[in-house]
């Protein structure tokens, strides 16, 4: 009998539970939870406030998982962690032994040092379920409201309160809207559609000194808002980590099967730097269901069984105002572009050496996972074969034989 | 369990499969009153390739389904085998499609992703996909 623990109660830590319990039926584990809140999904918070979730479908899984997965869940923080003895102990002074833990500690929101931020009363984080709360009681039909981050959390949200607010205006350093996922052609694409919907963009432009209702910009314009939404940026939560001699860069390192360089401790999420076989090295991933593969592969491991997660490939797939988009993968300076406009939309497919290594989809983004599973798989195809993928997404460029075993057999 | 399984060489590319599959997902007993004129969603689709190939594709309810472990709001389960969507609790987000190595998730009607399960959810109680098929080259069995 082992004693589990795992740090955090998002995707990660549901995925290391349903790891642990596919090998270890009997063992204890607890899981400690710094919110106070039944595992949500963190990413459905935008879609609560356009009204298109509510709280209890919000559950990522069902009310009774605990109790069936024999799970101790506790409210509460942990403060330190003791890898040499292996204990774990929360704010409220509660010790915990463990024989293995999984840190699954998430992200934070990382906010830059702005001038005079303090003044501003109405400001908001969007990363969690509370944030979503505190944000929607302020919501106002007539508010102003400025967005500082025209990334994915930044613009989720501005889609989620748009029909709630009077204006939205949203700002970014980066000279375009969703820069960690999109280059400019298809940023471009994606900014219009969110225009029509009535959100203003100030893009290369950012902050540099708040007063009480207004930012002032890097440019010397002035935003008036009522309500301030900071969506800068995420931080991998590492504290605990770096109490320990776990290896940590940006995220706390682990190898292929989620280990962290210190005896017995896991780490699976967003907090976690794992490997990203697009660019063979290690990088944080911060995507939901890399949380979930890594989470439950951590897990297994935990339990004494034996898993490798060393596939992941940066992924995203997200839509505003009913515009699709699906990246995923790298984009190699010194291969092929292959561009099509198709309805509305744009396909961009980057390829070198007979290899699919990333694409870029809007609009039309059906069966994008045949995509994504040759970067993820890196196959290598003939020139004709590469022909057919350019045109759409199709199982014909598999031999007769191999799409016999996909479509014909038990996979 | 019992799954729906494709013989490349009997599919003539007739389509019917995704005419009978949007037809006993659609929940009217007529047919021409379910599918005339309208936009029809099929969970099954043929895919029609270069040198006269065709073939049907359909949910294979994968025994380690990347759908389910990448479904962003915990809607897509494993009942018994089969791979379920709770349509009621998906938000659309697409990332089934997104990881789907078969291309068989996709939007239906509403916004919300949906896929094959087998018919086991509606009135035919077995793949009409199959049931339909003339020529064999969508077979329900164990395998």
């Amino acid at each position: 009998m082992s004693e589990y623990v795992i740090i955090g109660n998002g995707t990660a830590a549901v995925g290391c539970i349903e790891g642990i319990r596919s090998a270890d039926s009997e063992s204890s584990i607890t899981v400690i939870s710094a919110e106070e809140h039944h595992v949500y999904s963190r990413p459905l918070i935008s879609y609560y406030l356009e009204g298109k979730t509510d709280l209890e479908k919000m559950k990522y899984r069902p009310e009774d998982f605990y109790t069936k997965n024999n799970v101790k869940l506790i409210y509460g923080k942990a403060v330190k962690c003791d890898s040499k003895k292996q204990f774990i102990t929360l704010a409220d002074k509660q010790k915990l032994h463990y024989d293995k833990l999984c840190l699954c500690t998430g992200s934070s929101p990382f906010v830059p040092p702005f001038e005079g931020l303090d003044k501003v009363k109405n400001k908001f984080s969007f990363m969690t379920l509370d944030d979503a709360l505190a944000l929607e009681k302020a919501l106002d039909k007539k508010a102003k409201v400025l967005i500082v981050g025209a990334g994915l959390i930044g613009l989720k949200c501005a889609e989620g309160i748009a029909e709630r607010v009077g204006s939205i205006t949203v700002c970014d350093l980066a000279d375009r809207v969703l820069s960690s996922i999109l280059d400019s052609k298809c940023a471009a694409v994606m900014q219009k559609r969110l225009e029509e919907h009535g959100i203003s963009f100030l893009l290369g432009d950012t902050a540099v000194r708040f007063e009480k209702d207004k930012a002032v910009m890097k440019s010397g314009k002035e935003v008036r808002f009522d309500i301030l939404v900071l969506a800068v940026g995420v931080r991998a939560e590492t504290e605990l980590a770096r109490q320990t001699d776990c290896e940590v860069n940006r995220g706390i390192v682990i190898d292929t099967s989620m280990k962290t360089s210190t005896d017995s401790i896991y780490a699976a999420g967003d907090c976690a730097e794992g490997y990203d076989s697009s660019i063979g090295a290690n990088r944080v991933l911060a995507i939901l269901p890399n949380a979930y593969m890594q989470g439950r592969c951590a897990g297994i491991n935990m339990a004494g069984g034996s898993s490798v997660f060393d596939d992941a490939v940066p992924m995203n797939s997200i839509g505003f105002f009913g515009l699709h988009c699906a990246t995923a993968g790298s984009y190699p300076e010194d291969g092929e572009v292959c561009e099509e406009q198709v309805c509305g939309g744009i396909r961009r497919l980057y390829i070198k050496d007979g290899r699919l290594y990333g694409y870029m989809l809007i609009g039309d983004v059906n069966r994008a996972g045949i995509y994504t599973s040759l970067v993820r798989e890196q196959t290598v195809f003939n020139e004709e074969d590469i022909d057919k993928l350019k045109k759409f997404p199709t199982l014909a460029i598999f031999s007769y034989e191999s799409r016999r075993k996909k479509l014909g057999g038990v996979v | 369990m019992k799954r729906v399984y494709v013989n490349e060489q009997w599919c003539l590319g007739c389509h019917l499969c995704e005419y009978n599959c949007a037809f006993a997902n659609s929940g009217i007993d007529d047919m021409v009153k379910a599918l005339k004129g309208k936009d029809i969603f099929p969970r099954v689709h043929i895919e029609d390739g270069e040198d006269g190939i065709h073939f049907a594709v359909s949910c294979r309810h994968c025994k380690d389904p990347m759908c389910v472990k990448s479904c962003i709001a915990g809607a897509i389960s494993i009942e018994d085998g089969v791979v379920k969507i709770d349509r009621d609790k998906c938000v659309g987000c697409l990332t089934c499609v997104l990881v789907c190595p078969y291309g068989a998730v996709a939007p239906g009607p509403n916004g919300a992703a949906q896929k094959c399960e087998l018919c086991l959810q509606n009135s035919c109680g077995a793949p009409a996909c199959v049931t339909g098929c003339p020529n064999n080259a969508i077979v329900y069995e164990e395998r």
